[in-house]
Formats: C-alpha cells, sequence, structure tokens
C-alpha cells in the first residue's frame, strides 16, 4: 500500500479537489495558515463570534468541514459573507488559528469562482469600492453609497435621503470626491500589482491536493513523505 | 514632537469633526501633525477580500511616501491604521511579498523599506505626551461626565498593538485623568457591525443596539469612540435601530479627541461638535452643544 494511502481518509471529487487546492494556495499567503491542522473544536470561536447567530455554518464547523473535505458547502455559506471580520474569534483560539484570515480566505475563492447570488451585497459593495478607488485614488462615501445601491437596490436609495439631507445640513457630505495629484503613477502601481499573486510555495500544494482529515496541513508529513 | 498624519477619506469628509479636533488637540499638546504628501485611500477591508496583493500595493504606496518624510506615522481612523500596520507586519513576515510590493512601487518612483512606524493618536496620546502633561494642560475638569469608552474592534485586534485586546484601558486612563466619571462597560471591544449596516442591516443593527443599550443601562451619558464607522453606526442608525426595537434612546456619540478637546477649553464649533447628529450634553454649564 502507498503511503499516501494510508494517510489520507477519503477520496475527493475532482471538483472538490480543485477548490481544496485553490484554497490551499490561498491560505499560504497568510503568515502561520498551518496552525489550522492544530484545532481541538473547542468552538471558541463560535462562542466569541458576535454574529454566528446569523451564521449557517458556525466558525467551528468552517474548520470540521475543511477536515471532512467539503470545501463546497463551505463556499456557498451565508456564513463567510455575514462574517464582519472583527478579529474576535482569532484573538481567543487557544490553538492559536487565523480564523478570520480563513474566511477571508475563503471569500476570495468564492469571489475567485464565482459563487455567489447575482448582486451579491458583499461583493458588489467590493466592486464599486474598487471602481471609485481606480478612478480617483481616495474613496468618496455619497458616491459608494449610490454606486451600490444601483447595483443591488436603487429603491433603498430613498430611504437615505432623510440621513443624507441630515449629513449636508451639518456640513458633513462634500459633493465632489477629493483626487490625488500623481494619480497617474497610483494607477501604474494598481495595474502592476494586478498582475501578481500573493507569493506561495506550489511544491506542498502537490502533496496536500488529495490529503483531507488531520493530516491536510502538515508540513512535517510532507517531508517525511519526501524523504522516504 | 512631529508626526506624519494621514488623515484618511471618511476624516476628510463625512467625519471632518474628528479632523478637526485630533488637529486641535495636537497642537494644544505641542505636537505638529504633517499631513501625508498627496496620500491615497488605504484600500480599508473591501481591497482586501477582492484582490489582496493590490490592497497592499496601495497601502503600501502611502508607506512609501511617508518614509521619506522620517517620522511616526499618525493614523486617526481605526481602518487605515489597522490596514497600514497590517501591510507593515506582513511585508515584514513574507520577504517575498516584499519584493513584489517594491516592483509595483517602483512603477510610480517610489519604494518602502519597512522604517514606518504607524501609530494611532490614543497610543501618542498617553505613552509620547503622557497622562501627567495632559491633566496640566486641562482647563476643565469635565465632572458630570460618565463615560462609556468604546473602542471598537480595529485598533485593538487583530495583533497586539499598544492595549489590552479584551480589557483595553488607554482610554479610560485618560477620561479619569481629566476629571470624568467612566461608567463599567463591557462592551467595550465588541464589534458594531461595521459595513453589514449596508449588506446585512438587520445583524449590524442588532450588534449597535446592544452597545448602545449596554452603556444607557450602566448609566452612561455618553459613549466616546476612536473608529469613524463606529460612530458612524450608532449615531447616524440611532434612529433606526429606534425604530426596530421600539426603543427610545439619545445616546450622544463622541470621539475622544473632542472630548479632550472641551477639557482643554475649546469650543464646540471648533472641535465638530456641532456637527453631530445626536444632540448634546451641558458639561459645567458654559461647554455644550446647542
Amino acid at each position: 500500500m502507498k503511503i499516501e494511502n494510508i494517510r489520507v481518509p477519503g477520496r475527493l471529487s475532482q471538483k472538490e479537489l480543485d477548490l481544496r487546492i485553490s484554497f490551499l494556495r490561498q491560505l499560504e499567503a497568510v503568515p502561520n495558515s498551518e496552525r489550522i491542522k492544530s484545532c481541538i473544536q473547542c468552538g471558541t470561536c463560535t462562542g466569541s463570534c458576535p454574529v454566528s447567530y446569523a451564521m449557517d455554518i458556525s466558525p467551528r464547523e468552517v474548520i470540521s468541514l475543511f477536515r471532512a473535505g467539503d470545501m463546497e458547502s463551505l463556499l456557498h455559506s451565508k456564513t463567510i459573507w455575514v462574517c464582519a471580520s472583527c478579529y474576535a474569534c482569532q484573538t481567543r483560539c487557544p490553538c492559536l488559528i487565523k480564523v478570520t484570515d480563513i474566511i477571508y480566505a475563503l471569500k476570495r475563492l468564492a469571489m475567485e469562482k464565482n459563487i455567489y447570488p447575482p448582486n451579491f451585497p458583499v461583493y458588489s459593495l467590493s466592486k464599486s469600492f474598487v471602481k471609485i478607488m481606480n478612478s480617483y485614488g481616495r474613496l468618496h462615501e455619497p458616491r459608494l453609497l449610490v454606486y451600490y445601491f444601483m447595483k443591488t437596490n436603487p429603491f433603498k436609495l430613498f430611504s437615505f435621503m432623510p440621513l443624507g439631507l441630515r449629513m449636508v445640513k451639518r456640513k458633513r457630505i462634500g459633493y465632489m470626491p477629493s483626487k490625488i495629484k500623481d494619480l497617474k503613477n497610483f494607477q501604474k502601481i494598481i495595474k502592476k500589482a494586478e498582475q501578481y499573486d500573493m507569493p506561495r510555495s506550489v511544491e506542498e500544494v502537490q502533496y496536500l491536493k488529495g490529503a483531507v482529515g488531520y493530516g491536510a496541513v502538515d508540513k512535517q508529513t510532507l517531508l517525511e513523505s519526501k524523504k522516504q | 514632537m512631529d508626526y506624519t498624519y494621514f488623515p484618511g477619506c471618511s476624516l476628510e469628509s463625512a467625519h471632518c469633526g474628528y479632523n478637526d479636533s485630533v488637529k486641535k488637540v495636537f497642537s494644544h499638546l505641542g505636537c505638529n501633525l504633517h499631513e501625508l504628501e498627496d496620500w491615497n485611500c488605504c484600500g480599508a477591508t473591501a481591497y482586501m477580500s477582492v484582490k489582496e496583493i493590490v490592497g497592499f500595493a496601495i497601502a503600501a504606496r502611502n508607506l512609501a511616501i511617508a518614509e521619506k518624510q522620517k517620522w511616526d506615522l499618525v493614523a486617526p481612523c481605526s481602518s487605515c491604521y489597522t490596514i497600514l500596520a497590517k501591510t507593515h507586519r506582513h511585508m515584514k513576515e513574507l520577504p517575498e511579498l516584499k519584493d513584489r510590493v517594491n516592483k509595483c512601487l517602483m512603477e510610480g518612483g517610489l519604494s518602502y523599506n519597512l522604517n514606518v512606524k504607524v501609530r494611532h493618536p490614543l497610543d501618542v496620546l498617553i505613552n509620547d505626551v503622557g497622562i501627567d502633561k495632559i491633566r496640566e494642560k486641562t482647563k476643565f475638569t469635565l465632572e458630570g461626565l460618565k463615560i462609556a469608552n468604546y473602542y471598537g474592534c480595529q485598533i485593538v485586534r487583530p495583533e497586539k498593538g499598544f492595549d489590552d485586546r479584551e480589557e483595553p484601558v488607554t482610554m479610560d486612563n485618560l477620561f479619569s485623568a481629566i476629571g470624568a466619571a467612566n461608567v463599567y462597560y463591557p462592551m467595550k471591544v465588541k464589534c458594531c457591525g461595521g459595513m453589514l449596516m449596508t449588506t446585512y442591516e438587520d445583524v449590524a443593527l442588532k450588534l449597535s443596539k446592544e452597545i448602545i443599550e449596554c452603556a444607557v443601562n450602566n448609566g452612561a451619558n455618553c459613549i466616546v469612540t476612536t473608529c469613524p464607522l463606529c460612530q458612524m453606526n450608532l449615531e447616524a442608525y440611532q434612529d433606526e435601530i429606534n425604530n426596530t426595537y421600539n426603543t427610545n434612546y439619545k445616546m450622544p456619540i463622541f470621539f475622544f479627541t473632542q472630548i479632550l478637546g472641551l477639557a482643554f477649553g475649546f469650543t464646540d464649533k471648533e472641535l465638530g461638535i456641532d456637527k453631530n447628529l445626536t444632540e448634546g450634553i451641558k458639561i459645567n454649564g458654559a461647554l455644550m452643544h446647542q
């Protein structure tokens, strides 16, 4: 029997395999993300999370589903979008797991794979933000709200009118966004950065792609298997 | 003392009161703020969830410009503070990321060599200026003010910064030094919902309501915060909270520099308190808003 077969308790479908590899790629960009393997399923993350009541999969279950090899449920969950990234879970985790950063990685993966409903709120907000940033270099909040609600729910914009008027009355809304002076070079920096990915090592992903269960992100196992 | 100052987008428009009050308080204490030249938006969390490396690159542009000015970089907005500090930390931990980001910055004729210290104004006031000097410069003691100190998430987490992550005390110390009372406030580092207010409003309203409710129940007559987004959620959506939960909260939400400015003898106009949406409270009879 091959050594991988002993350590790997389950076999994954091709689709699941692809998702798993992409997820591990995202994870490798997070310093110390291999701590994910040391989860003891204590539930401190879920207990600390202020929004876990609104989630379909609790933060503790996020880790266990990853172990069980069910990336697809994770990417389709409401959990990854409802996370407010307050970092309470990550701060309290007794195993030093980067829970919030892992959820960020799932968010990016879901966007990369286009897994979200059309005109999905979080995605639309981020996209509108990026659009304004790229053309001004600075954010203009009223414009962000207008772009965002035009994409998701234009009628909602009317409900913001009373608040908007109060803000205008107190001189808290500027009509024109301020622009940075060196916009040309700023856009050059963005253009160049878009060509890059976060740095990561491809080697590890090769071994980990079929692995589910406790050995899933284990550098030590990787080294041992290489020696043999 | 000299510092490079990074106001950030929201302090330029919707939270100009924070901007004004930080500048007033710092100059009163003899600290010079030099605005970062041609700064750009830090990218906030939105960019980080679309394409991470672009987020790092645009945040690093600010750091690269700040590096030329040699002073510590002061960022009052919690989001800017945390993103700039995170960019610095990640570039330090991942040398390969530093190389790539620097290649991007080269396109704009810049480079960043990890020589900038990102600071929060609260950190500067407590650790550089010191409580003794602040007490010395105080003209009015703020007796009668019962403050709920709300720190929010981003200045205390995820990494250990200048204060404790579960039980921060810097703001409490600051205000007890100028004669205000701090109420017992266990919600001080709970999340207000942040950007969820635009995406999952029901969730964010519940979180914000709990923060105001706790302050009311503990006898506070104002909430003081360090974060523009928290201030916005707690203040501008208070009517919405009242409508949703059948409550009748009228809790004024101040920035910590606004309260400090009042103690130093600045008027509410100078500190931008007249721009707050909720009604102010009387302090010593003379210092009041509206």
